[in-house]
């Protein structure tokens, strides 16, 4: 046997006797395990999945063994990403620290920092946050102002960080300070702290969808360790954007359809909500709609599908992947639109009775979708990239 | 996806990349439109891309054929589609060539194939009635009588029909004018008695006819298939024109949009240069996009013909859909970057418009195809 055909078998049988059945099935929202100090576990048997998982390196498949990764090569995370969907397992952990910052920090960080941060990473032991948006630097982000002074064995960090997902609930933060206010981009840098540090204040905000995931965050008078600077001294900025790269990454998997309202069809839930006609969707102009969509998200998968095998072939100039973020995300919410007009007013609850779970779950979720246009990058600022890097446009 | 090109399609792709920049640029359309050429299309460079294999590229290498299969036949198109080449193509080797391959008998094989592999032997297929692409809105009736048949009813939107030497005449046999089964296919010599064919000039200068057909009598020996069994062989065929058309559109955008983006970055205004607007930039990006999707759903369409998938009928749909589509947005926002430039007569990019709107029409635009992805998907 192939050795990859020997790993899948294996892997195989150890995900049949390690994955609890209901970690088989469409996780709702409030069972993401997020993991951190404060970690709450809805259903016991995630937790049980995650340090499963993890005691493998698995929650990481391909981060080296040494901090904690599975150490698997591209093609063996393949094999276990196909046998994890072959049983409908759930990813075992939902984390910035795995999609973001983990990949960034085994480029850019030291020997140590490796060491301290990674291995807690993989095992949803410390959840982290992303202070990158301030007030006044949102798409200009390289315009940002909170500071951070060298006092000999730390720096002094003062100022506020805004849109902080999960601030509230983050053991670290990754965070972008301005070390040379004489410069724009080369007066960035890139710090790692603890978020229980004296000094830090988190506040939540409320978003349209009526959750408060995001936070403004306060920083006075805050000491960080100087050990916790990632990279050189004014040259965050190119950590910075590369770790946005691994964020719009996991932005654009979103045009697939994942999330609430998408395990029944839209097409099953307009013949439910409007009648069918000899086996149609009862309003011809609805079906159309859904064609369309169906359609462009199709087109869009395959569009995927091409560039990760042109990348696997060493053929293309694998520029398509400038546009996965601005598609994916307008998609996304294009979708979200006309799940909100099959579902009618049924789809415009807020709450209580009358409305069934995964009604108001689209609901909510329509709302949040409007975000994914604007977080990790606007589209207008994608579009700004392509018409740039791409077509070579001038400024 | 074949994404990744054999030795021998990188060849027939830089074949024909050289072929119809060198041999069939614009240029060329130019001229048979301005000379208003009989025939519609250059009989020399015909003969030279049977030569170079392009005519039996779909055909088995037992009937004359290079057999390079569907991809090859798409890297071609996509050479085509980017000069605006005028030519048989689609007439006679995409339709009329498939649709003797797959329901030929041994004879009309034998007799048919390699004359269009040689580019000896040009064929049209009379199958549209009205101005939309209705392939089951059959009113021309075939009436047996002993062992031959008795055509009569009126085709339009025949393309190459006035140039055509043989025919492919889809004709009622049985049942109601819009019944699905009933329909038969039959061979037509273009001089029968009885068929009269008149051209009609499109916008695009490209070949068309309208063709009656009034008692003609053909034995029963030119029927091509099973008798009433024509809508099988229709379906498969026209999927195959409709990607080759989506291969051929494919071609045809990426060459506007690339002349457009040159233009927005030579042309000043206001002391800058245009593509330096913001309103043009974000139009542009918006447009490379599309056209990135453009291209998985046209290769996704060769593959599964290539591959004989059966979804070839969705990958079909998804992609005719998709570019008749595209090249719509594409060459009128072309048009509007270029200004009054666009408007004249002496740039292109007015021809780029036209082809792109008849070749949408051509067996279905994204209405009829996002309609038959429905269907065909059960809602
Ligand atoms: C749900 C959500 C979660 C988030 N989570 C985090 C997080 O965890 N950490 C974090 O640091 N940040 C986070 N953000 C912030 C996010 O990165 C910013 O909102 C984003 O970068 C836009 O900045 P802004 O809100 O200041 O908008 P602005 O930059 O003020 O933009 C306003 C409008 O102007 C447009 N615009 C701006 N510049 C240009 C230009 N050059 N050309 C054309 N149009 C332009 C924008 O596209 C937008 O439409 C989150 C945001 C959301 C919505």
């Amino acid at each position: 046997m192939e050795p990859i055909e020997k790993f899948r078998q294996e892997t195989r049988e150890w995900l049949e006797a390690n994955c609890p059945a209901s970690m088989r099935t469409s996780m709702p929202e409030e069972e993401t395990p997020w993991g951190g100090r404060n970690a709450t576990w809805a259903n016991p048997d995630s937790k049980v999945w995650l340090d499963r998982m993890a005691s493998r390196g698995w929650t990481a498949p391909t981060w080296p063994r040494e901090y904690g990764g599975g150490g698997l090569t591209k093609e063996e995370s393949l094999v276990l990403g196909q046998e994890m969907r072959r049983i409908k397992a759930r990813q075992p952990l939902s984390s910035f620290g795995l999609w973001m910052l983990g990949p960034a920090l085994l480029e850019f960080a030291n020997e140590e920092q490796k060491r301290e941060h990674l291995p807690p990473i993989v095992r949803g032991e410390i959840r982290w946050c992303q202070g990158y948006s301030e007030p006044g630097a949102g798409s200009d982000l390289a315009g940002l102002q909170t500071k951070a002074e060298d006092k000999g064995d730390y720096y002094l960090v003062n100022g506020q960080k805004i849109w902080t997902s999960y601030a509230d609930k983050a053991d670290w933060i990754f965070c972008l300070v301005r070390t040379d206010t004489a410069k724009k981009h080369d007066g960035i840098s890139f710090l790692l702290f603890d978020m229980t540090t004296p000094g830090v204040e988190a506040r939540p905000i409320t978003m349209i969808s009526g959750a408060s995931p995001f936070c403004e965050t306060f920083f006075t008078d805050v000491k960080v360790p100087k050990k916790n600077l990632v990279g050189e001294l004014n040259k965050g900025w190119t950590i910075a954007k590369r770790l946005l790269q691994h964020e719009r990454d996991m932005i654009s998997g979103m045009g697939l359809g994942s999330g609430v309202g998408s395990s029944a069809s839209l097409e099953a839930l307009a013949k439910d909500y409007f009648g069918e006609a000899n086996g149609r969707v009862a309003s011809a102009a609805l079906r159309e709609h859904i064609a369309k969509q169906k359609m462009d998200g199709k087109a869009f998968a395959l569009t995927l599908q091409r560039t990760a095998e042109e990348a696997k072939a060493g053929i293309g100039t694998g520029a398509a992947s400038s546009i996965f973020k601005y598609y994916g995300t307008e998609l996304n919410k294009r979708r979200y639109e006309l799940l909100l007009e099959i579902l009618g007013t049924q789809g415009l609850g807020w709450e209580g009775e009358g409305f069934t779970e995964e009604e108001l779950g689209v609901t909510r979720s329509w709302l949040r979708s409007k975000g994914n246009s604007i977080e990790g990058g606007t589209s207008e600022v994608q579009l700004n990239v392509v018409a740039k890097r791409v077509l070579g446009l001038p400024d | 996806m074949a994404l990744v090109l054999t030795e021998e399609q990188q060849l027939l792709r830089d074949t024909a990349t050289q072929f119809f920049q060198e041999r069939v640029p614009v240029a060329n359309l130019r001229r048979l439109r301005d000379t208003k050429e009989p025939a519609g299309f250059d009989r020399g460079a015909w003969k030279e891309m049977a030569d170079l294999g392009f005519a039996g590229i779909l055909i088995s290498e037992k009937y004359g054929g290079t057999d390079f299969g569907p991809v090859g036949l798409g890297l071609v198109l996509e050479q085509a589609g980017r000069t605006l080449a005028a030519s048989p193509l689609v007439s006679t080797v995409l339709l009329c060539g498939s649709a003797v391959q797959l329901a030929g008998s041994a004879t009309q094989r034998q007799d048919i194939l390699p004359a269009i592999a040689a580019g000896e032997l040009i064929m049209a297929l009379a199958l549209e009635e009205g101005p939309h692409h209705n392939p089951t809105h059959i009113a021309t009736r075939a009436v047996a009588e002993g062992s031959s048949y008795r055509i009569s009813g009126k085709k339009t939107f025949v393309l190459d029909g006035h140039v055509a030497d043989r025919l492919i005449v889809a004709a009622r046999t049985s049942g109601k004018d819009d019944d699905k089964s009933g329909i038969t296919l039959f061979l037509v010599d273009a001089k029968t008695k009885g068929v009269s064919i008149e051209r009609t000039l499109m916008v695009d200068s490209r070949n068309a006819a309208n063709i009656s057909f009034d008692n003609v009598v053909v034995s029963a020996d030119n029927v091509l298939g099973s008798v009433d069994g024509g809508t099988d062989v229709l379906d498969q065929v026209l999927d195959i024109a409709r990607i080759g058309l989506s291969a051929e559109l494919l071609g045809l955008v990426q060459a506007v949009f690339d002349q457009t983006v040159d233009y927005l970055k030579e042309r000043k205004q206001f002391g800058v240069v245009i593509g330096s607007f913001q309103a043009l930039k974000h139009r542009a990006a918006d447009m490379f996009a599309e056209i990135e999707l453009c291209r998985s759903v046209v290769l996704d369409a060769l593959s599964a013909l290539e591959a004989r998938r059966n979804d070839v009928p969705q990958a079909a749909s998804l992609a005719k859909a998709r570019l008749s589509d595209t090249a719509r947005v594409v060459t009128n926002e072309g048009l509007q970057m270029h200004g009054g430039m666009g408007m004249t007569d002496q740039f292109d990019v007015g021809l780029y418009m036209k082809r792109a709107r008849v070749a949408a029409a051509t067996f279905g635009d994204g209405n009829f195809h996002r309609d038959r992805y429905a269907t065909l998907e059960g809602f």
